[in-house]
């Protein structure tokens, strides 16, 4: 290669590099350099700042904090088991069950609620379940009521929600495992004298754990991070970790908190993901393919 | 002895389609049974129903004389080895072979031991530990069969197992497969659409085409005798002359050809005057300027178009004078016959007792570019 085609392509190269680099340099990596510095940075009784870790310390003495936080990952895992229970099902009918017609269809039905907000998804359904709602008017209307209830504010409805909320993500990374699976597997475990939850378990699972993972941590992480689902349709007693967070740096105006809980929720949830990445013997290379 | 399968009047229908239509047939103990037919005649939709997955229409199947129609497949004594294997990628060697026999809840030391049997009984006694994709194509053929045998069915079904291998490891697992169903003793029942393969391991074939069985029988019979159009052309080569036949003066049949001139008939009972026939001749029934002392009543004069040369399976292309047809014949490779070059011209006779005709028929067994 010549010394001028050389520098052709690194030209080439620098006009599409620069803008991809200042754009994560500026806008990603820049911020969250900033909000670690800050995590670190604490006054004194005197007004004076210096270096602590007093703020990553509050989150373990203060059992509100390590509470909310246990709360919220406990229920991010069961957001996550709930949807992968229904998405599997789902799954199999997409890519195994439907006719090929049918199969584009299922997908666009289970793909246009995302075209919508999450904020009007939920608002949708607050419309439905509240005391004024729709289906407390039904119930009340046949008469399986006698007054009204209040089906929102607690935490089978927030669940629901969530799950309602995340379910594309599952789906889709299962669907796309599940197509490769030869129906001809299915065939000779049956005949091999499986019955069909020992498919289930013996084939069809195992071969769908890369699908399974790689939506089961995005599930997690959507359900960990979410703000607007808890908030809305969670009650006054289901505080999100992520609503500590927002509280801290909106209501207490106290940023270099917001910020130590910002970089735990996610040292914490990395720990979690890897845990999870162990105990099931998944490659996260191939998960994240 | 006693039948292993037994399959009575069976029909499936997929809406308005009939895949299979009214076959019957008994496979006894032990044996090899092909079913020989090309793509879409409807064989494996067949053997679908004898492992289960399909419900018949109409019909029964028993096997050794009990009735199988309510019976799910995963507690028939058949077993399934797919056309593309299905052994199970997340599984080794052993997981695979045994995944039957956990179903069966059979302890983990009965298991260890049948596993490692079988696996000698195929030639694979080390490769117990190893993943699947780690296997050629020939060892992976031998697991699955393993894997079905390992569960001592009374029934194996094969369903084209060879048909991805290469041509020369077919040829090897062709005759491997005989040697370990004579090995085993297990019924299998086999299909395909290469008449090779039907014909080198079975005892018993049956041709089957547009969902019904043309003929059953030994695999010479097959060949020598075929009952039908279709399996003078689908078992073995020939070649088809279409004739008109006639009577001569003694209440004799003779075939006019497309040169115009006559050949006698023989073998074929239930001709009728006036009416076009098939005529099958086989390449070997055609002997290469025959000498006059050999007495061959049917002779024709013919072109040589080209020679086919292929070891000990040589042909030559020829085309009769007066006729615009191409006709095969074997060449024997013994020097005899290594003068013969293109374009010339040569005599060609053939016995009438080897020659059968059929009704004219416009089917096609394969579909020509």
């Amino acid at each position: 290669m010549t010394k001028r085609s050389a520098r052709k392509i690194r030209w080439s190269f620098f006009v599409f590099f620069v803008p991809v680099f200042l754009w994560l340099f500026l806008m990603i990596v820049m911020p969250q350099i900033e909000l670690l510095r800050m995590s670190f940075v604490g006054t004194d009784f005197y007004g004076e700042s210096g270096f602590t870790l007093g703020h990553y310390a509050a989150f373990f003495t203060e059992p509100i904090y390590w509470l909310t936080f246990v709360r919220t990952a406990g229920y991010a895992l069961l957001v996550t088991f709930v949807v992968l229970l229904i998405a599997l099902p789902v799954s199999f009918f997409i890519t195994k069950v439907a006719d090929l017609k049918v199969t584009g269809f299922l997908m666009v039905l289970i793909l246009v609620p995302f075209w919508v907000s999450e904020l009007v998804r939920v608002y949708g359904w607050m419309i439905l379940l509240r005391e004024s709602g729709v289906l407390n008017k039904l119930l009340v209307a046949l008469g399986i009521l006698k007054q009204p209830v209040e089906m929102l504010y607690n935490d089978v409805t927030m669940v629901m929600g969530l799950v309602y909320t995340t379910m594309l993500f599952m789906i889709v990374p299962i669907v796309s495992v599940m197509e490769s699976l030869d129906d001809s597997f299915i065939e000779a475990a049956h005949d091999l004298g499986a019955k069909k939850l020992t498919i289930w378990r013996t084939i069809i699972i195992p071969y769908c754990m890369p699908g399974i993972m790689s939506g089961s941590i995005i599930v997690f992480m959507l359900v960990l991070g979410s703000y607007l689902t808890p908030n809305l349709m969670g009650g006054k007693n289901s505080i999100w970790f992520t609503e500590q967070i927002y509280n801290q740096m909106i209501i207490y105006f106290n940023w270099n908190q917001g910020a130590a809980f910002g970089f735990l929720l996610l040292l914490l949830s990395s720990i979690l993901i890897w845990v999870a990445l162990k105990i099931t013997g998944q490659d996260w290379r191939k998960v994240i393919k | 002895m006693q039948a292993a399968l037994s399959v009575e009047k069976l029909t499936k229908k997929f809406g308005e389609f009939t895949a299979v239509n009214g076959v019957s047939f008994d496979v006894e103990d032990g044996k090899f049974f092909s079913i020989l037919g090309p793509s879409g005649c409807g064989k494996t939709t067949l053997l679908r129903m004898i492992a289960g997955f399909y419900e018949p229409t109409e019909g029964l199947i028993r096997i050794r004389d009990e009735d199988m129609t309510a019976v799910e497949p995963n507690k028939r004594p058949v077993n399934l080895v797919f056309q593309h294997l299905a052994l199970f990628p997340m599984m080794n060697v052993y997981e695979n072979i045994a995944f039957g026999l956990k179903r069966r809840r059979e302890s983990d030391s009965r298991i260890k031991e049948k596993v490692g049997s079988i696996l000698e009984r195929v030639g694979l006694p080390e490769h117990s530990k190893k993943k699947i994709d780690q296997l050629s194509g020939g060892q992976k053929q031998r697991i699955a069969i393993a894997r079905c045998l390992v569960l001592e069915p009374s029934v194996l079904l094969l369903d084209e197992p060879l048909g991805a291998l290469d041509a020369k490891l077919r040829e090897h697992m062709k005759i491997e497969l005989k040697k370990l169903q004579s090995m085993v003793g297990t019924t299998f029942v086999y299909i395909t659409h290469d008449q090779s393969e039907a014909m080198v391991m079975s005892d018993h074939v049956a041709v089957m085409n547009a969902g019904q069985f043309e003929q059953i029988g030994t695999p010479q019979d097959l060949y020598h005798n075929p009952n039908s159009s279709f399996v003078a052309q689908f078992v073995g080569n020939n070649n088809k002359l279409p004739v008109k036949v006639h009577k001569d003066e003694g209440g004799a049949f003779l075939a006019r050809y497309l040169d115009g001139k006559d050949y006698q008939v023989d073998g074929t009972p239930d001709l009728s005057e006036g009416d076009e026939y098939d005529m099958f001749i086989r390449p070997e029934a055609v002997l290469i300027n025959p000498s006059t002392s050999q007495s061959i009543p049917n002779t024709m004069n013919c072109d040589v178009k080209a020679i086919l040369f292929d070891g000990g399976n040589s042909q030559l292309l020829v085309i009769p004078e007066g006729a615009d047809q191409e006709l095969i014949v074997t060449l024997p490779q013994n020097k005899q016959f290594d003068d013969i070059k293109a374009k010339d011209t040569i005599r060609i006779g053939w016995n009438p007792g080897t020659a059968v005709c059929f009704p004219k028929t416009e089917l096609k067994i394969y579909d020509e570019a």
